[in-house]
């Protein structure tokens, strides 16, 4: 019953959201057609506004797009005649969702074990250590990460490959330049609840009953300290394997991330809408995920007052 | 024996002691308490002069130098930093430190403008939400609305929300701002509500209310100064986060305009040059950025000690 609920919950969220999207987009100038007006005569441009029901009124355009959405049919795109939005997203997204996923698996793996480091060693060198590394991490972005490792890694010692997509090898250096500043926040969260917790009274009790300190970490600790990383990975996660623009750009990557930003500009109508639609599909349905991992992670937590 | 043991261990206490509840210093009040333990935090000290610094260069560094951040001088162009040039020239021949003082006017702007709305609505929509989640069907209904509210505030493209704002007002600043906060405080929403959904369930926060505490105490006093490490931290990383979404938005046209500078635009600009060995022209505004969000750190966790019993000595 509650997953029903839930379940209704999420189209509802994703249809607030396509409505809203599709009202903004309405609203901001602009033409696809607008570089093809200037060449081409009237009457073929009035075809082609046809063509998307861009012709009808917005009232009735929203319907029609409605009733598609409802078939997950995305609609055909502008920019690119002969593929529809369905197809785009097909041919995209693997890319797109391995690079995030290993990033998101660096991020968590090498932050969670620096954070946990940092905390153990509090105020000494390894914890000071972290705490540069993490600042700069984060104030060296990606964008300008990328382009040092491609100029290290690929062009000075030519140990990795880079500007096309295939291989493992491809994705490596991306991989890296995504990750870093993920792990970092991911190493300062860590780091500070971390100590929060190994300050508690079940901790110097598990240490007096003579537990192993690794195992007072691992199980007492990291369980209890882990959750301000498992909510802070929930919206990261969907925007990493959505695709990035930059590092998809600046590596080559036949992925997602161009759409989100390209429709925009091209006023790609069905475009704006179909990536707005499967970046909320994925969205409410982690976020469901991570409120259910809750439970799991700390069966104290009560998520509504039947206990779910 | 037992008697005579009870005797030495429990004897009537000398009658000129007695008062020993007497309260030896005024109490001051967490605010104060609070300040003269961040006061006494070294590295705190540290972080709080060095965000002063910042900002009074941010205000006065461009009038030290007899360059305006968008003069140009093609004969001075790339030069390293030098007594003339302190931070050394760009490819049009601007003045670097004059650019990075400038620009600090507006990342700083732009970064502190997000933390603070981080920390208002972030916070607030996450306490309240993760607090009356499961508590009765009213309490359940706030944390949907709320959590569905930041889904769908995170699912409309931003890009799109930006534009518009640009249509209806004018572009600038402002506009960023503005656009950069609608969204920016979403994560900062779900990471407190996880913590107060954890912390909630505490012995201490049942003793409260228990006890008859009302509930924005119970939440102001108990549960969010147990997650302040945590708000903290956020907060250390929506300044650059959002220094850096600016100069995104400037990558697309759609940030601050040439010729006025920001860090972000400037790291942006740097893109091409590294590689030639032009370091300055990425260390100094990265450098900044990493010198805000150590200052940050540093005077946060100051606060964060102080506000911690446990952690006082």
């Amino acid at each position: 019953m509650y997953i029903v609920k839930r379940f209704i919950t999420m189209l509802v969220t994703i249809w607030v959201i396509a409505s809203l999207t599709f009202l903004i987009m309405k609203l901001i100038p602009g033409d696809p057609f607008a570089s093809d007006a200037d060449v081409l005569p009237e009457e073929v441009v009035e075809n082609m506004r046809a063509k998307y029901n861009l012709d009808e009124p917005i009232p009735v355009q929203y319907v029609l797009y409605l009733k598609n959405l409802a078939m997950l049919d995305l609609g055909p795109s502008i920019q690119s005649e002969t593929r529809t939005v369905n197809d785009l997203l097909a041919a995209g997204f693997p890319a797109s969702a391995t690079l995030g996923i290993q990033a998101i698996i660096v991020a968590l793996i090498f932050g969670l074990l620096l954070g946990i480091i940092a905390a153990l060693n509090h105020n000494k060198f390894l914890d000071y250590a972290s705490m540069v590394f993490a600042i700069v991490g984060i104030s060296v972005p990606s964008f300008i990460l990328a382009p040092l490792l491609i100029n290290f890694f690929a062009v000075k010692w030519g140990i990795l490959p880079v500007a096309s997509w295939g291989s493992f090898q491809h994705s490596v250096l991306p991989t890296l330049a995504l990750a870093v500043t993920p792990l970092a926040v991911v190493a300062r969260f860590m780091r500070s609840s971390m100590l929060e917790v190994m300050n508690q009274n079940y901790i110097k009790t598990a240490d007096a009953k003579g537990l192993s300190s690794f195992k007072i970490v691992v199980s007492h600790g990291i369980r209890n300290a882990i959750l301000p990383v498992v909510s802070f990975i929930g919206p990261l996660f969907v925007a990493l394997i959505t695709g990035t623009f930059v590092i998809e750009k600046i590596f080559a990557i036949p992925g997602i991330g161009k759409y989100f930003v390209d429709s925009i500009f091209n006023r790609d109508y069905p475009v704006i809408m179909g990536t707005t639609v499967f970046f909320s599909t994925i969205l409410v349905v982690t976020l469901f995920l991570i409120d259910i991992s809750y439970r799991f992670i700390d069966p104290r937590i009560k998520l509504t007052s039947k206990g779910d | 024996m037992v008697k005579t043991a009870n005797d030495q261990l429990f004897r009537p206490l000398d009658p000129a002691k007695q008062q020993t509840d007497v309260i030896e210093r005024p109490s001051l009040g967490i605010w104060k308490e609070t300040f003269l333990s961040v006061i006494k935090n070294k590295l705190a000290v540290l972080g709080l002069v060095l965000l002063l610094a910042i900002i009074f260069l941010a205000l006065l560094g461009p009038a030290m130098v007899p360059y305006s951040a968008s003069q140009q001088s093609l004969t001075n162009t790339n030069q390293p930093p030098s007594a003339e040039h302190w931070f050394g020239t760009d490819d049009l021949g601007r003045d670097m430190w004059s650019r990075t003082w400038q620009g600090a006017r507006v990342s700083l702007t732009i970064g502190f403008v997000a933390a603070f709305v981080d920390l208002i609505l972030g916070v607030i929509v996450g306490g309240v939400s993760g607090y009356m989640a499961g508590r009765g069907k009213l309490g359940d209904r706030v944390d949907n609305v709320l959590m569905r509210i930041v889904e769908v505030l995170y699912g409309i493209p931003y890009l799109l929300v930006v534009i518009l704002l640009m249509v209806i007002m004018e572009p600038g600043i402002t506009t960023i701002i503005i656009a950069l906060s609608i969204t920016g405080w979403v994560g900062m929403a779900r990471i407190i509500r996880g913590q107060i959904l954890q912390l909630k369930s505490q012995e201490y926060v049942l003793a409260a209310e228990k006890l008859g505490t009302s509930h924005p105490k119970i939440i102001t006093r108990h549960l969010l100064p147990n997650t302040m490490g945590i708000i903290i931290i956020n907060l250390t990383f929506t300044i650059p986060t959002a220094i850096f979404a600016e100069a995104f938005l400037s990558f697309l046209g759609l940030g601050v305009q040439a010729p006025f500078a920001s860090w972000g635009t400037m790291t942006n600009d740097a893109l091409g040059v590294i590689l030639s060995g032009q370091w300055w022209r990425l260390f100094f505004p990265a450098f900044m950025i990493a010198m805000t969000m150590f200052a940050f750190n540093a005077f946060g966790d100051g606060i964060q000690d102080a506000l911690d019993p446990r952690a006082r000595k």
